[in-house]
């Protein structure tokens, strides 16, 4: 298990090795000077000085590439151009809204998703299973920022049970924080839920015709106790792995559901960053969703372990 | 002689049998090529249907509400709504068809080659998982926020993001295929690497690449939708689906149909894209349709 653990976690090396790298090329091979593009058409001599010293822009590209890998592994994350912050004191100013919703759509998601899955899987070929299914294609097909405004219309302004937009910090009272979060959170889900229950379904369809769950069965034990103890325990695998994979579908809808309901989270951030070409902000921002999507499915693979003795490393 | 004695199968697969089939066993896949359909003939004929220039600013028309003239209103610069949404499906529809074609010839070619040599596998592999972690949004704003919002930078940035998913893809046939006594024997007589590769293996990954090939094609339109309405898409003087939404975001709450309709002709192309490629993945793969427990 400990060799195990110890090759798993060097192999996200490379992988981070290449986001790393990607992002570092990604600016200096766009045709055309660095520091213009950064800096926009209008920009004075100066400011294009500022930014070539700023991101070393003057130094050769090795140089400047493990300059930059260095102060990335102390943790230097670099300064905005815009603003002249750190980049990490940005990202621990606008963390909170964006882990709030991410959190509370994973645990909605789950706790929708999952049940629908089962009973899609134990109903099969009836209309509850169609109906799930459709959903799920729905989920898929409908965007986040379409499902945002139409929550926003409904619940928001025709009915008033929520405010429009924006955020209230957690610190300020757990009422006018939560009326805050349950229309971004729902958008959120809708398509975490899609993903979750059609990979619950397909699992569970592996599972409901292995011979284990037959003498379940045969022994009497409640139809209940068949699908949860003997089926979803073994269905667990596919399921965790895809909330991990799943991650990335997260951190996209978090960037456009952020912007839909006005919060003042890191996915703004980002795209506020890109509108205004604010380089050290976007490539921390693509190194920290990718490091945490990594690090999410590192952690999902060991969990597997734990879900299914059987797995053995 | 042995071989000579084996029945013929009883049921050949012929496309026109599959498509067939997935027609048969599924009416909602009617409507949905029918949704399609209108919605590229809409597209193809934009100049000779859309009411109005979509392009044409009319300060004094401003956020007008629906008439005979208008029929779905106008926007906040009097421009018509309904002739933008008419026009608004040409870039959906080229670049969720460019992203296909082009993810699936790249994503083909680094996936033969992987699946092939080791070396290449073990460099190639480490590169796609690395671009596999980054999300695609963001991947793609940056993209089109460094090298400037044209239609073919937009197609190179939401496509960069596909490739990986379509050469795993491809790798894994390949892999399996490549132990096939078939191959074998066409190595064993010397045939070219190009040959074994394009005449041997490359069948194999044409029923997964055009189920493949919609899904990106679905996750393309829906990615330029997101790059426009964020506001780092195609210029907004240009009417997209997703532009036509990023303008109406301001005037929500005064008149939410400039988000509705072109998010309903969003939803419309995306989940008839989807439904085609689950219809044509069971109807190419009987395997999985039965493993999924549909009749």
């Amino acid at each position: 298990m400990l060799g195990y653990l110890i090759r798993r976690v060097l192999a996200a090396i490379p992988v981070m090795g290449v986001v790393a790298l990607f992002v570092f090329l990604l600016l200096r091979l766009t045709p055309g000077d660095p520091a213009a593009i950064l800096a926009g058409d209008n920009a004075t001599p100066e400011q294009l000085d500022r930014i070539r010293t700023s991101l070393g822009l003057n130094e050769p590209l090795y140089t400047q590439f493990f300059t930059w890998i260095g102060k990335l592994l102390h943790g230097d994350l670099g300064v905005s151009l815009i603003s002249n912050v750190p980049v990490m004191t940005m990202i621990g100013n606008r963390i909170e809204p964006t882990i709030s919703i991410a959190l509370s759509t994973i645990v909605l998601a789950v706790l929708i998703a999952v049940p629908l899955g089962v009973i899609a899987a134990w109903k099969r070929g009836t209309w509850i299973d169609r109906f799930v299914m459709g959903l799920s294609v729905i989920g898929f097909s409908v965007p986040v920022f379409v499902i945002g405004y139409v929550l926003i219309q409904v619940f928001a302004i025709d009915l008033r049970w929520f405010p429009v937009q924006g955020f209230r910090s957690l610190s300020r009272g757990f009422g006018p924080f939560a009326e805050r979060i349950v229309l971004p959170t729902l958008t959120l889900s809708f398509i975490y839920i899609a993903l979750i229950a059609r990979m619950t379904r397909a699992a569970m369809l592996d599972v409901l015709d292995e011979d284990y769950v037959r003498t379940a069965r045969a022994k009497g034990i409640a139809e209940t106790g068949v699908l949860l103890r003997h089926a979803l325990r073994n269905a667990a695998v596919p399921v965790i792995t895809v909330i991990g994979t799943g991650f990335a579908l997260l951190i996209s809808g978090v960037v456009v559901t952020e912007t839909v309901f006005n919060l003042p989270g890191i996915g703004r951030l980002t795209v506020d960053a890109v509108l205004a070409r604010d380089y050290p902000v976007i490539q921390a921002m693509i190194l920290l969703t990718s490091g945490i999507y990594v690090a999410v499915n590192l952690l999902i693979d060991l969990s597997y372990t734990l879900l299914d003795p059987r797995i053995r490393y | 002689m042995a071989v000579d004695a084996l029945p013929e199968p009883s049921i050949r697969v012929t496309p026109r049998r599959v498509g067939r089939n997935a027609l048969r066993s599924s009416p909602i896949i009617v409507v949905a090529i029918i949704c399609l359909t209108t919605i590229v003939l809409l597209a193809i004929l934009a100049p000779l249907i859309s009411p109005h220039d979509p392009q044409l600013l009319a300060p004094a028309l401003r956020l007008k509400p629906a008439s005979a003239e208008f029929p779905l209103g106008t926007d906040a610069y009097g421009r018509d709504v309904l002739s933008r949404i008419i026009y608004g499906g040409r870039i959906s529809l080229l670049i969720g068809l460019g992203a296909a074609l082009f993810s699936i010839a790249i994503g083909l070619l680094i996936g033969l080659v992987s699946g092939f040599f080791r070396w290449v596998d073990a460099v190639m592999m480490r590169i796609m998982d690395g671009l596999m972690a980054i999300p695609s949004i963001l991947l793609a704003i940056a993209v089109v926020s460094l090298s400037g919002a044209s239609l073919s930078t937009v197609l190179i940035a939401i496509t960069i993001p596909e490739i990986p998913r379509v050469a795993r893809l491809v790798r894994s046939i390949v892999l399996s295929a490549r132990e096939e006594p078939y191959v074998e024997a066409a190595i064993s007589v010397g045939s070219s690497l190009p040959k074994i590769m394009w005449r041997h293996l490359m069948p194999n990954t044409i029923a997964p690449l055009i189920v493949q090939g919609t899904y990106v094609c679905a996750s393309a339109i829906l990615t330029e939708a997101i790059l426009s309405f964020l506001g780092a898409g195609i210029s907004p003087e240009v009417p997209t689906w997703g532009n036509i939404m990023a303008e109406g975001r301001a005037f929500f709450q005064i008149k939410p149909s400039l988000i509705f309709w072109p998010g309903l002709m969003l939803s419309i192309a995306i989940l008839s894209v989807n439904l085609i490629g689950d219809a044509a993945r069971d109807a190419l793969d009987p395997r999985l349709k039965q493993r999924e427990g549909r009749k």
